[in-house]
């Protein structure tokens, strides 16, 4: 942003009202007189109208200094050590816990779930989302009755959303397989086959999550602008191609953000498959252990925090390569739908 | 001017730090170790249920400068996790805590963390292997017996009827004392009732076998020695053939299917603790027939138990052994078994007759306070379970399970078996 389309500099704003106060003080101009003061007066405010937005935003960053990234590099500390979780620190080991980590099977076999899951809810909780929003975003009679029903889902604790979903997902005597079996299908076994059981998870997880998605891309967009629906409606364009060209591009970055955070929640999901079994390891074959679990599992059951510390950055460094790889694919998908409104703007930048 | 500087620089520092306190102290919510009125406040923390709410109302009223509050976990496993996690952070634990019989040998290892409770004024209160089992090897006793799980065999008297079965209490006794004599009683049944199963999940006969053994996964110098001990292989064998057989439902203990079944007539006979009566007649809540024998297959079983310990990081630790001694004194025992059926293991409150006398019109009126005193003075010892016994026993127990649910062969399912005691190592 130009100054000169500023009506009042901001600099000069706080600057401007403070030397003339200053000069004016009958002991400032006892002790030095104003040519001594001004400069630092002005200095001080100058300075205190940049550092003091950073003052102001400090106590956050100041606690996440203390709650986020000291646990974050205490954790990459304990990974190189053997660590029980009852005794405490012990050897110095390097890499040993990574090794570790690295060879076990449950460690694959925790990574292969936590992305079939992922994707499992990740993909279809995003793109149900945005098809509520478009249609929360038309008019409907008693909008805000409808907008705060897609809510209530998330307000609902993920324990007791695990109790109902067990019962409904029971293998025997569960809600859906008394329903298969009223029309003639076969019963599906929930908690023994892979794929079945990643489906009721991720259920769980989508039942949670799209209405509050839903409200973020709702939000975002009420914030575009109207006349582009109606000159589009004047073209010739249809709901759904208008809901393709112009609200798709005009709220992605909204779309970004809902699938890093989804990314990131996805791939610590913990509290829906821990509850899908009594044991918590994930069933008989862990069959749905996923990344979060198998840290639990070895941190508090075998309560060796060194390889759950190893684990915890090894799931660090995975979430960061996703978001990098969510970030570009989505910006590449998004300039592709965007094209036609991308190009707009390059040829209105040049006269 | 440096003296405006300097205490800017103090207010910001004491902004900081307050600010600092404040997150912490939110963390620990109202954790004061005494009241407003300057009354000492102890806690105990429990899981599922110990019975001790009355209790503790008699406890307060008695007492002028001691207030106590109860803090009680869902599950063993919550309590756990957060007993682990507060004894490994040095802070943060109740004066009193409740601990399971299984996690003794892991923290047996953290013996320092415990005050050592052994007193005259108790001596020879419990049963001696349950003082047994908590004292560590230099001597010191680390927490007071609560609740044991002596076993009998639950039974629905009204399936074995239907099956043309004897279903007398004393006449079912006589068909359960081995545990081939139990199998086969079970092979007649599901000839009869082929829709309904013998006994509740494959899990939880082979638990009740475990519990019977002396070593099984680990020897007496916690060496692990599951893949090589003939009488797990048996064990493992046994259920899981039985299973294919169809004396099992194949399901889960404690899952959902699992609760739902005692409302399905799933099947007729279950091996049950004492607490486990309580849960038989939540679960099965307006079904009709069920009935205990005073038996268990070839000896006598356990399944189960708790201690108070107090650990030694609390305030009050004076404070908290007195209380401790008082709550599991056999007067108050006897109190908690009648409130939760939590069944004592002080020696004098298995002549109380509050226990003894104990009848259950669930259970067909059985006598369950005179059977399970029985039960319980015939146990002899409790199995050896080390620090790798919990880790172990799930393995086995998700082995068996994958056998039941379909997903490998018995042979697949002890190979896979051994590779979790290998990676456990």
């Amino acid at each position: 942003m130009r100054t000169d389309t500023h009506p009042v500099p901001p600099v000069g704003d706080a600057a401007g009202p403070a030397s003339p106060t200053g000069g004016t003080r009958p002991d400032a101009a006892g002790t030095g007189g104003p040519t001594r003061r001004t400069p630092w007066r002005s200095r001080v405010s100058r300075w205190d109208a940049r550092l003091s937005p950073y003052l102001y935003i400090s106590p956050f960053f100041v606690l996440f200094a203390l709650v986020g990234l000291f646990p974050l590099l205490y954790t990459a500390w304990v990974s190189l050590h053997q660590w029980s979780l009852l005794s405490g620190q012990g050897e110095f080991t390097g890499f040993d816990n990574y090794r570790r980590v690295l060879e076990d099977r449950y460690f694959w076999n925790a990574l292969r779930n936590t992305i079939s899951i992922f994707l499992l809810s990740s993909v279809p909780q995003v793109l149900i989302a945005l098809v509520l929003a478009g249609l929360l975003d038309t008019r409907l009679r008693g909008r805000t009755l409808w907008r705060m029903s897609v809510l209530i889902p998330f307000v609902v604790a993920p324990a007791a959303v695990a109790l109902i979903f067990g019962n409904v997902f029971g293998d025997r005597f569960g809600l859906v397989n008394s329903g298969l079996e009223a029309i003639g299908l076969s019963p599906v076994a929930w908690h023994v086959n892979t794929l079945a059981s990643h489906v009721a998870i991720a259920s769980m997880v989508n039942w949670r999550w799209t209405g509050y998605n839903a409200l973020i891309f709702l939000a975002a967009m009420q914030a575009v602008p109207r006349d582009l629906y109606e000159s589009a409606s004047l073209d010739g364009a249809g709901k759904v191609r208008q809901f393709a060209s112009i609200t798709l591009p005009m709220i992605r970055p909204t779309l970004l953000f809902v699938i890093i955070t989804s990314t990131i929640g996805g791939l610590q999901i913990f509290a829906e498959p821990r509850l899908f079994d009594t044991q918590g390891l994930g069933g008989s074959d862990r069959q749905y252990q996923t990344l979060t679990m198998y840290l639990w599992e070895l941190g508090w059951r075998v309560r060796d925090l060194g390889m759950a510390s190893a684990v915890a950055w090894l799931l660090f460094l995975i979430i960061v390569v996703f978001a990098l790889l969510n970030l570009l694919l989505s910006q590449r998908a998004g300039s592709l739908a965007g094209r036609p409104h991308g190009r707009a703007r390059r040829q209105g930048a040049k006269p | 001017m440096q003296t405006t500087k300097r205490r800017r620089t103090r207010v910001a520092t004491g902004a900081l730090v307050a600010l600092m306190l404040a997150a912490t102290a939110a963390c620990g919510g109202d954790d004061g170790d005494e009241t407003s009125d300057g009354k000492i406040k102890l806690t105990v923390a429990t899981f599922n249920e110990f019975g001790y709410e009355g209790l503790i109302d008699e406890y307060n009223a008695m007492q002028d400068d001691v207030v106590v509050e109860q803090k009680k976990a869902g599950t063993a496993n919550e309590h756990q996790d957060n007993l682990y996690t507060k004894l490994a952070a040095g802070s943060g634990l109740s004066d009193i805590e409740a601990i399971e019989v299984d996690w003794l040998a892991a923290l047996k290892q953290e013996s320092d963390a415990f005050a050592d409770l052994s007193d005259p004024e108790v001596e020879g209160r419990w049963l001696d292997w349950k003082t047994e089992a908590a004292t560590t090897d230099d001597g010191r006793l680390m927490g007071y017996g609560t609740d044991i799980g002596p076993e009998g065999i639950c039974y629905r008297a009204d399936l074995l009827k239907k099956a043309g079965m004897p279903d007398d209490r004393e006449q079912v006794a006589k068909m359960f004392t081995t545990w081939d004599d139990y199998f086969d009683a079970g092979r007649e049944f599901v000839k009869k009732m082929p829709d309904v199963a013998w006994y509740d999940a494959s899990g939880a006969t082979a638990q009740a076998m475990i519990n019977q053994t002396e070593y099984t996964f680990e020897d007496e110098d916690d060496n692990v020695i599951a893949a090589d001990n003939p009488e797990v292989k048996q064990i493992f064998d046994t259920v899981t053939s039985l299973s294919q057989e169809g004396l099992s439902t194949k399901l889960v203990q404690w899952g959902e299917d699992w609760v739902a079944s005692f409302q399905q007539d799933g099947f007729a006979t279950m091996a049950c603790p004492g607490w486990m009566l309580g849960v038989i007649e939540g679960n099965a809540e307006g079904v009709e027939g069920w009935d205990i024998a005073n038996v268990f297959p070839d000896g006598p079983g356990l399944w189960g138990g708790s201690y108070l310990t107090v650990p030694v990081q609390g305030k009050h630790q004076e404070e908290a052994i007195a209380l401790a001694q008082w709550l599991t004194a056999p007067e108050q025992q006897a109190k908690a078994y009648a409130a939760k059926a939590t069944f004592p293991s002080q020696v004098a409150a298995l002549e109380d007759p509050a226990v003894t006398g104990d009848t259950r019109e669930f259970f067909n009126d059985a006598p369950v306070g005179e059977i399970l005193v029985e039960r319980a003075k015939a146990i002899e010892f409790i199995p050896h379970k080390g620090p790798k016994f919990a880790d172990i026993n799930t393995a086995f127990q998700q082995a068996i399970q994958r056998v039941d649910e379909g997903k490998e062969n018995p042979q697949q399912a002890w190979d896979s078996f051994l590779a979790d005691v290998e990676r456990l190592g």
